[in-house]
């Protein structure tokens, strides 16, 4: 980059090719808008854009050759904006997407309502058409700031590359602050463009401080909590996005209060701490839907009372009152009315509490729920059997141990490694949550390798949802990635299958793959490994094998299609009316 | 006019193009009633822009304030009765 060399304050971080370091007077450069923004993102600290380029975004990609910025090319902008989700997700950053106008922008906005769902840090940077051609129907014009609105946190248009030295790093210190979210910033060609003179770049967008938590809040939140005698902590992905683990281990801890966690919430307790009640709801464990049926006191941290949580709110956690801490002020009261609630960061909270408390044991609570927890277990069937779910499942996690990173599709996949993976720190536990998009764990996967390259990733996935972007193969082949991808597969769309087992009748409607895939084929095609285990003399060696060495592999294992997730509660319905075995007549739910 | 179950709120937003988009797209996205909108740049301050809502969410009221405050270029917002609003001096409008 030529003008690295006149680059008034940052050209010590960014080469040692540099020669001309000791440039004292600020000077004014000529910078397109396009190398201002690639300056800008290098000034945050991207290292990597996950993208594809297009007609829109051709300056950009220019400025971007010249820069020290990797470039991840997607196969499609949808796995650009996972892979960019994947990178988020794992490090907590805010990471960057490039995609062009029109079909490129449109392709995004799966990935970026995905991260609006989950509160994750991702900034969408799309091409648009020139501002002249703006409302003119060109070629490759879509209206993307309309488009982004409703789904993303906030969002821009640019209209200068002067707006740019104000829009980037607020978009940054947007994505980052709070409750973290996708911002979406649109520019036009011409401001991609458009020669500025600049003098002085603007610092870099970080999180905002976070509110000041005040004592005697937090000392009237641990009054009510010691007041109650069946008190439980329900726990989310606030506790991860806070960085809060620790915080959060210690004052359960020391208050002796067990924790249901949430999907979002799955590795902030290890699953065999003592305190750990698993996950609540839709496909949580008997025992765990039963103690909240029992529980006077519900603390929420960090958590947004999700339907798939909840279950039919009027019924839910009927003998208790809640508490509520979270950032975002707007979750108060959402769902369910609170006794008390604190907008605050829910780390904050937790260190304050954990100076002031005094520590408590809840003896005879705690037995009753060791009580239901052996009464009413979390049945793995087939746990022992290779070529059933969670028989896989346990292959796998006791292959490759505590360190590897995981990351779901979505469907019965996701709900059997939700229910069963030992999952025993946060971030390890990846998925698409909110949204619940098919397609989203290949392309997450390779950004979560690309991002933490020292862990093994393992792509958990179902036949139906790998092929939603079964054309990152080639991108985690290019990348020659430490990277597996396990399909559960049964030729069919399985949690679609399995509702209509339970709640319609048995007639199943559009359910199965007549054409079946054969994906390690596919994958081979695309410059990856892949297996079928049932191809396999001893399957269990060729797992191993499969798994412990270095690269890119996609693994088969057929099951069968009869297999369901078991806790499931009824979409509209309550909780405790859990189904536990295969369906009879009688099983009606209300769509939702 | 008929104000039973209606609310009037005063914003105080930033003067930008896509600020009425934001606001409008919120109510939208989230199934609120609006009954009326008016907006204008604030008379000493181009900065910035004044808009009234007249909104129809007796029961989400508190939930709609909280959404409406999120959204980053809204600076402020404060209930107001319907005496001395805009929706008040401009009855005779919409007739």
């Amino acid at each position: 980059m030529t003008e690295l060399a006149t680059r008034p304050e940052t050209s010590a971080d960014m080469t040692s090719t540099d020669v001309q370091v000791d440039v004292v007077v600020p000077q004014t450069r000529e910078l397109s808008g396009a190398q201002l923004l690639i300056e800008l993102l290098e000034r945050q600290g991207v290292t990597r854009i996950a993208g594809v380029p297009g007609g829109a975004n051709l300056p950009m990609y220019d400025a971007l050759s010249h820069s020290l910025i990797n470039h991840v090319l997607a196969r499609h902008e949808q796995g650009a904006g996972f892979i960019a989700q994947g990178m988020a997700r794992v490090t907590g950053e805010a990471q960057v997407c490039f995609a062009s106008s029109g079909p490129g922008a449109t392709n995004l906005l799966t990935a970026v309502a995905d991260a609006h769902l989950d509160s994750i840090p991702l900034i969408a940077i799309t091409g648009q058409v020139p501002q002249a051609m703006i409302g003119t129907d060109a070629f490759q014009e879509i209206d993307t700031f309309g488009l982004m609105l409703p789904i993303s946190k906030h969002n821009y248009l640019v209209r200068s590359a002067e707006e740019l030295l104000e829009v980037i790093p607020a978009a940054f210190e947007l994505a980052l602050s709070g409750r973290p979210g996708p911002v979406s910033v649109d520019i036009p060609k011409d401001v991609q463009n458009e020669i500025i003179r600049v003098t002085e770049l603007p610092a870099p967008g970080r999180r905002a401080p976070d509110p000041v938590v005040s004592a005697d809040e937090v000392q009237a939140l641990l009054n009510r909590i010691n007041a109650a005698t069946k008190p439980v902590l329900m726990i989310g992905g606030g506790i991860v996005y806070a960085s809060a683990t620790d915080d959060l281990r210690q004052f359960a801890e020391q208050m002796d209060i067990p924790a249901v966690q949430t999907f979002m919430g799955l590795g902030v307790l290890p699953s065999d701490h003592p305190l750990s009640l698993g996950m609540l709801g839709m496909h949580g464990a008997p025992y765990t839907n039963l103690v909240l049926e029992e529980c006077d006191l519900l603390v929420g941290l960090g958590v947004r009372f999700d339907d798939r949580a909840t279950g039919k709110v009027a019924a839910f956690c009927p003998n208790a009152e809640f508490l509520h801490v979270d950032i975002d002020n707007s979750e108060i009261g959402k769902v369910l009315q609170p006794v008390q609630s604190i907008v605050a960061d829910v780390g904050s909270v937790l260190r304050l509490a954990n100076k002031i408390l005094e520590p408590q044991q809840n003896r005879q609570w705690r037995q009753e729920v060791d009580q239901l927890k052996h009464d009413h277990p979390l049945v793995l069937d087939g746990k022992d059997e290779l070529f059933r779910p969670y028989g896989a499942i346990a292959a796998v996690a006791d292959i490759v141990g505590e360190s590897a990173n995981i990351t779901t599709d979505v469907g019965q996949h996701q709900m059997w490694v939700a229910q069963a993976y030992p999952f025993v720190r946060p971030r390890q536990w990846i998925s698409s949550g909110g949204l619940g998009t098919m397609g989203f764990g290949l392309p997450a996967a390779i950004g979560m390798a690309l991002a933490a390259p020292d862990h093994k990733t393992i792509c958990f996935s179902g036949d139906g949802s790998l092929m939603m972007n079964i054309q990152e193969f080639a991108t985690a082949a290019e990348h020659n990635l430490d990277l597996k991808v396990i399909v559960l597969n049964n030729n069919h769309l399985g949690l679609v299958r399995q509702q209509q087992t339970l709640f319609y009748d048995k007639n199943l409607s559009a359910v199965k793959f007549e054409q079946k895939t054969n994906f390690p084929l596919a994958a081979q095609a695309m410059g990856m490994k892949g297996i079928d285990l049932s191809d396999c003399d001893d399957p269990g060696q060729a797992l191993r094998q499969a798994l412990t060495e270095p690269g890119p592999c996609l693994i088969n294992i057929p099951i069968a299609e009869t297999e369901m997730v078991f806790p499931m509660v009824a979409p509209g319905g309550a909780n405790k009316d859990m189904i536990t075995c295969e369906a009879t007549d009688d099983h009606s739910g209300e769509s939702a | 006019m008929s104000v039973a179950n209606t609310a009037i709120l005063k914003l105080t937003v930033n003067n930008h193009p896509g600020v009425m988009s934001h606001v409008c797209g919120l109510f939208a996205r989230r199934a609120y009633n609006l009954e009326g909108i008016m907006v204008r740049p604030v008379r000493d301050n181009k900065k910035l822009s004044r808009m009234w809502l007249l909104v129809d969410e007796e029961d989400r009221l508190q939930q709609l304030i909280r959404q409406t405050e999120k959204l980053v270029d809204v600076i402020s917002v404060e209930q107001h009765a319907m005496e001395g609003s805009a929706f008040e001096a401009t009855q005779d409008y919409f007739v």
